[in-house]
């Protein structure tokens, strides 16, 4: 399974673990309270049914008066009449909170998931994120506004049943009570064992989501390699463990309902022993006894439910813990408590000494990046140049706080980017990464994705920015789609090909406009032509932009004034291009390209 | 407009006779998949039979305690009619209660069999599909049908099938028992069943409107969460956070306001249920107390009546309840119907002769593709790629040689034409013999979770870890998966993130080696390789090829380099063909690309 999922402490109670909900009901709370207090009315006269039927069993029967008859059955009408009514006031009651509590869940859980760093984010599988703000707070409005109310109208209606039993009957409901103890024997046996089953069973519908989504997302490779009929068996396997678990739930449940359905019968075979001996003592009125066992049938229903019940709230309080265990995530790269508000100068970007480690990292190996020390200055443009796995593209994804330096700092017009406002600093500073997510919006939502600010700006405005940054960037291909720059594109859209998605994020971080652009990689996926095109574009960006380029190839290297060479973490050589061609063969290794290799044998012409 | 297979999903207005079209193919899919259990089905039905009836027995057997066993004990003190009564009442109570427990566990057990099923078909109908329907297709819907839906129709398999049995059957033995002890009782329950069904065809179109906007509500609701987190890297730099919440909140919003109106006419229903139930439960009364009066009834058998009325309409309710979660899964069941009515645009021939491609020589006889008749992506053209060639695909973004290659691996088929692969028409074989004799490894180096070893298992499955290994140290991956923490075990976590995008293509690399196809397409798959790993990969590369036809894309034409043959394309067509040698001798477009790209390498 899954060791990515942390696993709570048990919980030492179910209702402490429940308890948790009632910050997201808040108001809806009185609400509840007033439903429940609808379906103990609507219960009480449920009860007042069989008192009338005692009345009229042993008044007008007995007596044979008509009129009183038809008192009694318009009594009784009039009380059925009243329990329907309460029935539907207690629904509309309870109706609104149950889904605003389910709404709050919604947006808190993806709310918190947004803001979490990425570190959360490479640490869950995003089906466990997905079966938490989905099933589990579903599982938590069918508790709140269906199973919590139904349990203590329920629980409220066996105590006063039984008190009324009491009142027909001391001796026989003393019975009745005493039959029915093994109850709370079983009952409890059965929260111990329901409640990790329901937890290990939410936890494999997690990971069978997350099967579903990497099939859905790696359908090429499944496709190309043939290897669809693998997964499925894997995935079948995935889903028997979650049947396997759902049935031993269903074994309990079965368990627990024999008690629950067999204890009460045994508890009224005694009493009804108990009650013709009493009756025919004269003890007990014939009437008296019709109602006893009338009361004890209406009984029958609601501790048959509880099983459910119970194991509906042991399934919510599971969830409860699911989606906490993800709340209770704290969020560790926030806004300071004061901003520092720096004016922008120019935008130089100091790393120093930064060190940085991913927290799952064993405590032996050293860290990712092990003292950086970088100077870039304003309008300067760095190129990053390293082996796979030197620690390049974390290295561009500090400065925009994606994570936080775990030693060191790094410094963004001589301030700590620490203590600037988040949102600030990432107004500032624009990212095209190399694999380019594209959202289901159109090219112009895409594109000026960063510009907040363009939203409800002149249109002429917002027009022009769009047609610089796919200028520079060199999509003019978007012109050609069959709605042009409103056609919609992404996963819901059109596809595009792998350069045309590079492009766009590229014009993406361009039209942000920033003082400091970071670019992974950007070039990757495009041809030689239309790099060169880019790149020449890019210079008169990068003129007066402070950026970081991460640069695998000579061609993206000439548009930096500097390079910088990483290697396993540490910068070892900071110069232009041509000085470190010249005075470090780490960087000739890296940069230098196959046809000056000497060993490299080449079907081409030799140069 | 249509309704066929997932077009129309999320339409709402949907007229009778789409309705009725629609209802059917989900009864159709539900019959279809309960089918194979039909046995099992009649067991737990007869399992429920016998345990309603037993229950049913009891207040029988109260009544007759009380008109029986009473009178015995008082007037002769004989307390043997009572006893036995009670020995009776106590072996039918644990009768009905051991029959319940077992009907439990087995309608639990097949229900949940029948879900798996419908996992299990999702999941393969999933992978049939073409590539076409999955680029417009969102994954995130494909979830929804995988997770949400079949989470629904659980709720009505789990819950809802014990409470239609035992409902139906205890409507029919308790309406039996009441005709048996009283049959003038029954009139006024005949005459209730009249507003019953009128509520309930009301219920019936009030609930599936309602239905079916929940779950169009709910997809949306988890289209959004999935791609928000698939691309958050994006969404923080971008600062989308706020959009998003503002964006979510809203479609959390019409969720909530389906899920109200579905929760609410349920909440209208039951009451009126409720209310029939208490007026007839009265008017049963009424007549009955009259003729006991006159003598013409018993104490006890009337209040067997009134028992047996209340407890006529607790099933009803229990019906209610199940038709309710009926309407629910019938929704879900919709989607999930119409999802699998989908077919493939690429199918796999129904009776393949099996095929082994050796030479791997490919040819492309009148092929042309087109995506609609107005964008046409490759013009009409020929070409033969001969066993063991080496060619290099060159041209702008955009001249078609992807979808030269996703025709080759037969992700789509084209539009006219035929592509055969040593003589055999790639539609004629199995997909099993396509995939050993083509592999496309494209620039997209997609890790599943697991292990480094498990995904370079990709390429062949129950590869041994020496030729993971030897793959690994064939395209020069060896060095950079033995510095991983766990070496090969290490696992790539949610979506690779903590390889970079070099190493994920030199992983992707591994599969093609170890798969060991004679046809091998590299669509950009070096793109994002330092020059280091490129390099390495150039030698392994040679070893690789050797042997085996391969088409190579690429910007880089360091790649190209090794190629024994070009061809240059541009806006769909084939514009140079020739040699390498050849072709860079001469003052063509490939000539002129080649000395701009060794000019960028100054």
């Amino acid at each position: 399974m899954n060791d990515s999922t942390p696993q709570s402490p048990r919980s030492s109670g179910t209702f402490r673990g429940l308890a948790r909900v009632i910050p997201f009901a808040r108001s809806d709370l009185a609400r509840l309270g007033v439903g429940m207090g609808i379906m103990i009315v609507s219960s009480g006269v449920a009860l007042g049914i069989p008192i009338a039927l005692e009345a009229l069993v042993d008044g007008p029967l007995a007596t044979g008066d008509p009129v009183q008859v038809w008192w009694a059955v318009a009594l009784i009408a009039l009380l059925g009449f009243v329990e329907a009514a309460l029935v539907l006031l207690r629904r509309v009651t309870v109706l609104t909170p149950g889904t605003r509590i389910d709404s709050r869940f919604r947006n808190t859980i993806y709310r918190h998931l947004q803001d979490l760093p990425i570190a959360f984010h490479d640490q869950w599988q995003s089906g466990q994120l997905l079966s938490r703000a989905n099933s589990d707070v579903s599982l938590i409005r069918r508790w709140m506004s269906f199973g919590l109310v139904m349990l203590v109208g329920n629980v409220l209606m066996i105590v006063m049943g039984i008190a009324v039993l009491f009142h027909w009957s001391p001796l026989l409901a003393g019975v009745f009570l005493l039959c029915s103890l093994p109850m709370f024997y079983f009952g409890t046996r059965f929260r111990s064992q329901y409640s990790s089953l329901s937890r290990a069973a939410q936890d494999q519908w997690g990971d069978v989501s997350t099967a579903v989504e990497e099939s859905v997302h790696g359908i090429r490779v499944l496709r190309s390699f043939g290897r669809g009929a693998d997964s499925l068996t894997s995935f079948a396997g995935r889903t028997r463990a979650g049947r396997n678990l759902e049935v031993n739930k269903g074994n309990a449940r079965a368990g627990l309902g024999f008690w629950l359905v067999w204890v009460p019968d045994f508890a009224l075979a005694a009493c009804l022993l108990t009650g013709v001996w009493l009756a025919s003592d004269g003890t007990l009125t014939t009437g008296q006894l019709f109602a006893f066992f009338a009361t004890a049938a209406v009984l029958a229903g609601p501790i048959e439910s509880i099983g459910f019940l119970l194991g509906l709230t042991l399934e919510a309080q599971s969830g409860v813990a699911r989606i906490f265990e993800v709340l209770d995530e704290s969020n560790t790269i926030t806004n300071p408590e004061n901003p520092v508000t720096a004016t922008p100068s120019g935008g130089s970007l100091v790393f120093d000494n930064v060190h940085f480690r991913h927290a799952s990292q064993s405590p032996d190996d050293p860290d990712l990046l092990d003292g950086i020390n970088l100077d870039v200055r304003p309008g300067e443009t760095m190129a990053i140049v390293g082996a796979t796995g030197s620690g390049k593209t974390t290295l561009t994804a500090l400065p925009a706080r994606l994570y936080d330096v775990t030693a060191g700092r790094i410094l963004l017009d001589g301030v700590d980017i620490r203590s600037l406002d988040l949102s600030a600093l990432r107004t500032r500073i624009a990212m095209a990464f190399e694999d380019a997510t594209l959202f289901s919006e159109t090219v112009r939502d895409n594109v000026l994705l960063g510009r907040d600010d363009l939203r409800d700006a002149d249109p002429a405005r917002s027009d022009a920015v769009l047609a610089q940054a796919l200028d520079v960037a060199e999509a003019g291909f978007v012109y050609d789609l069959p709605d042009g720059v409103e056609t919609i594109i992404g996963e819901q859209g059109l596809s595009l090909s792998g350069g045309q998605r590079q492009r766009l994020a590229l014009a993406r971080a361009i039209a942000c406009a920033p003082d400091v652009l970071v670019l992974d990689d950007p070039l990757s996926a495009l041809d030689v032509e239309t790099e060169a095109r880019v790149e020449s574009a890019l210079r008169r960006v990068l003129a007066t932009t402070t950026a970081i380029v991460v640069a695998h190839r000579p061609s993206t290297v000439t548009l930096a004034d500097r390079v910088a060479l990483l290697d396993n973490g540490r910068i070892t050589a900071v110069g232009t291009h041509s000085e470190l061609l010249a005075n470090s063969a780490a960087y000739r290794h890296l940069i230098s390209s196959l046809v000056d290799d000497p060993g490299h044998d080449s079907t081409e012409e030799p140069s | 407009m249509s309704t066929v297979g997932v077009t129309g999903e999320d339409r709402q207005d949907l007229t009778a006779l789409e309705n009725r079209a629609i209802r059917r193919r989900s009864l159709a899919l539900l019959r279809e998949l309960i089918a194979p259990h039909r046995r099992r089905l009649w067991v737990t039905v007869a399992l429920v039979v016998v345990s309603t009836a037993l229950q049913v027995v009891g207040p029988t057997l109260i009544a007759r305690g009380v008109d029986t066993g009473l009178p015995a004990a008082t007037n002769d003190h004989d307390f043997t009619p009572i006893v036995l009564i009670t020995a009776g009442f106590l072996v039918s109570g644990f009768g009905a209660a051991a029959l319940l427990a077992l009907y439990t566990r087995w309608s639990i057990a097949m229900s949940q069999d029948v879900l798996g099923e419908l996992r299990r078909r999702i999941f393969a109908h999933t992978q049939r599909l073409s590539l076409e329907f999955h680029e417009r297709y969102t994954s995130g819907r494909i979830i929804a049908r995988q997770t949400s839906d079949i989470d629904t129709l659980g709720e009505l398999l789990n819950g809802g099938l014990s409470n239609l049995v035992s409902g139906v059957l205890f409507l029919v033995f308790t309406a039996v028992a009441l005709v048996t002890i009283d049959p003038t009782s029954a009139i006024p329950l005949a005459f209730a069943m009249i507003p019953v069904a009128a509520v309930t065809w009301w219920f019936t179109i009030a609930s599936r409107r309602e239905f079916r906007a929940s779950r169009i509500y709910s997809t949306r609701l988890i289209v959004q969460f999935v791609e928000t987190m698939t691309g958050i890297r994006a969404v923080k730099s971008f600062r989308r956070e706020r959009v998003n919440r503002e964006t979510y909140a809203d479609k959390v919003e019409d969720y909530r306001e389906a899920t109200r109106r579905t929760i609410q006419v349920y909440g209208m229903y039951d009451p009126a249920l409720k209310m029939i139930g208490s007026l007839t439960v009265a008017a049963v009364l009424a007549t009955g107390a009259f003729r006991v009066i006159d003598g013409a009834l018993e104490v006890g058998a009337l209040l067997a009546v009134v028992l047996y009325t209340r407890r006529f309409f607790g099933p009803i309710e229990g019906l209610a309840m199940f038709y309710n979660s009926f309407q629910s899964a019938g929704a879900a069941l919709e989607k999930i119907s119409g999802f699998l009515e989908e077919r493939p645009t690429v199918v796999e021939p129904t009776d393949p002769k099996p095929f082994t491609a050796t030479r791997g020589e490919l040819e492309f006889r009148g092929v042309s593709f087109a995506y609609t008749s107005d964008r046409v992506v490759l013009p009409e053209f020929d070409l033969t790629i001969r066993g063991g060639e080496t060619l290099a695909l060159v041209g702008a973004t955009g001249a078609g040689k992807s979808t030269i290659a996703k025709l080759i691996a037969r992700f789509y088929d084209p539009t006219t034409g035929s592509i055969t692969v040593d003589g055999r028409d790639l539609r004629d074989m199995s997909d099993v013999d396509l995939r050993s004799a083509i592999t496309l490894v494209t620039q997209e180096a997609y890790l599943f979770s697991g292990s480094v070893a498990d995904n370079i298992r990709m390429g062949k499955a129950g590869a041994t870890d020496d030729e993971v290994e030897r793959a690994a140290r064939a395209v020069g991956a060896h060095e950079f998966i033995t510095a991983l923490p766990d070496g090969y075990d290490t696992d790539v976590n949610k979506r690779g993130n903590r390889l970079s995008a070099g190493q994920r293509q030199l992983v992707s690399f591994c599969r093609a080696f170890i798969a060991d196809p004679p046809v091998l397409i590299l669509d950009e798959a070096t793109a994002s390789l330092d020059i280091p790993s490129e390099r390495l990969i150039q030698r392994g590369l040679t070893t690789l090829l050797a042997g085996r036809t391969a088409i190579i894309i690429a910007h880089r034409l360091s790649t190209v380099s090794i190629a024994s043959r070009v061809l240059v394309m541009d806006r769909g067509r084939i514009v140079e063909d020739g040699a390498t040698h050849d072709l860079l001798k001469g003052t063509g477009t490939f000539a002129t690309l080649h000395r701009a790209w060794r000019d960028s390498l100054a």
